[in-house]
């Protein structure tokens, strides 16, 4: 082990264009997937639903080469993680998935609707799904959350509510009728007008 | 144990805009970040081990039917929190150029050969320590659009999750005495220097293995600190 305690942390670096074959693979390159943007397995609990949405830069153009990665409870409102103490042993489903947009700057992840997860008082967050967004030209990457269209509790949810009233919508997905599982639509500005809420964590 | 995320840490990490990168100027936020604090969906992350790594992921000169070309290495370490801690059973992934500066992805144009035996990818799992251990080829240096003849340092990128959502990092580790250093804007990014630093490699002679392959170590520090105060204030 290293003897001295670090002066700090290691600086992040951009994710770069060439990522894809390390960490999106997707069967287009000779190496497997670690993750994908199916979280659901066949036990899986709960809702099924599909996010889907397109990233854009400060001109408006679609981001081909963004990594986006997600972080979600379990229906029950649990991480599986044996940090949370509150999680069911054995539970199939993870809570996280990872896909490179199309070369449109699409995205979509199949996965559950997570439950309701509280807050370090005890008050319940409205479901929710953690952002992270990877790209050539961001040294860091972001992190964002993915609320949900018609749901009550968004009007009470703490984190919303530090969220001036104008931009709390750049963090809803909005339902769409679909013939199968429902679909929720959340595009990504990650600058200029309807620039995506960004948190600070 | 618990962990907190102390928000003074990402001091050390690059301005989102940094203009001298010129893909920063339309994909960096104009508002500001909104600061909140961290509960559970922040505090948790995910969990991968063992399942996830194969036996050869960690050795990347054998990945095809015969042996790259290049120079070959060891690229070892600790992850560590910032208490000097060692994250275990943390998945550790890296991607990196060829020994020619040359890429497989199809959007790499660079007119220098792919190497038929290395694709560049790999994955390691810490261990109880947070030791991890990749054997390679040592990346070439590559050029790229961002400005009048603009190279990148030899570099290999990494991707490590640590404890939770919010200590995820994905940096990149240069080379020692790199003369490539003063003139690249990613690198410099970092504006602080002891920062900057800390994303080099010290040359390590002790675990090169004889006749066989040079070494470099690369400590990564990933954030997060005990909840109990190191000192009385």
């Amino acid at each position: 082990m290293p003897q001295t305690k670090p002066d700090g942390v290691t600086p992040s670096q951009t994710v770069g264009p060439y990522f894809a074959y390390g960490l999106t693979p997707g069967g287009k390159y000779d190496w497997n997937d670690a993750f994908n943007n199916n979280l659901v397995t066949p036990d899986t609990s709960g809702e099924r639903i599909r996010v889907e949405g397109t990233v854009f830069d400060g001109d408006g153009v679609p981001v081909v080469d963004c990594m986006l990665e997600i972080w979600q409870a379990d229906a029950q409102g649990r991480f599986s993680d044996p940090q949370d103490k509150r999680a069911l042993p054995n539970t199939s489903f993870k809570g996280f998935g990872r896909i490179g947009t199309d070369a449109k700057g699409g995205y979509a992840f199949n996965t559950i609707k997570p439950g309701v997860v509280p807050d370090p008082d005890g008050k319940p967050q409205a479901p929710h799904i953690l952002l992270a967004v990877f790209a050539r030209g961001m040294l860091l990457h972001l992190y964002s959350r993915i609320y949900f269209d018609g749901e009550a509790a968004n009007a009470a949810d703490p984190v919303l509510a530090l969220v001036p009233a104008d931009r709390r919508s750049t963090l809803i997905a909005t339902r769409r009728p679909g013939n199968g599982n429902p679909v929720y639509r959340f595009d990504i500005h990650l600058q200029g007008d309807n620039e995506t809420v960004f948190f600070d964590v | 144990m618990t962990l907190v995320y102390p928000v003074q840490s990402l001091a050390a990490h690059p301005p989102r805009l940094s203009p001298a990168y010129k893909s920063t100027v339309k994909r960096s936020p104009f508002k500001p970040l909104i600061p909140m604090r961290h509960t559970l969906s922040e505090l948790t992350g995910p969990v991968y081990g063992h399942e996830t790594v194969r036996a050869n992921d960690h050795d990347l000169t054998v990945h095809g039917k015969g042996e790259p070309i290049g120079e070959r290495i060891i690229v070892h370490g600790h992850v560590l929190d910032e208490d000097g801690r060692g994250v275990p059973n943390t998945l550790v992934e890296l991607w990196q150029a060829n020994a020619c500066g040359r890429y497989v992805h199809v959007v790499d144009q660079h007119p220098a050969p792919l190497d038929p035996n290395f694709t560049g990818a790999g994955r390691a799992q810490t261990d109880a320590q947070g030791y991890y251990r990749f054997i390679t080829i040592k990346p070439g240096a590559y050029p790229w659009g961002n400005h009048h003849n603009a190279w990148r340092p030899a570099h290999i990128h990494f991707s490590v999750f640590g404890h939770s959502f919010v200590s995820r990092l994905v940096t990149q580790m240069y080379f020692p005495g790199d003369p490539l250093f003063p003139f690249d804007p990613i690198f410099n990014s970092v504006t602080d220097e002891k920062a900057r630093n800390r994303m080099i490699s010290s040359f390590d002679l002790e675990n090169t293995r004889p006749d066989w392959a040079l070494c470099y170590r690369f400590n990564i520090v990933l954030r997060g600190r005990s909840a109990t105060p190191m000192e009385n204030s």
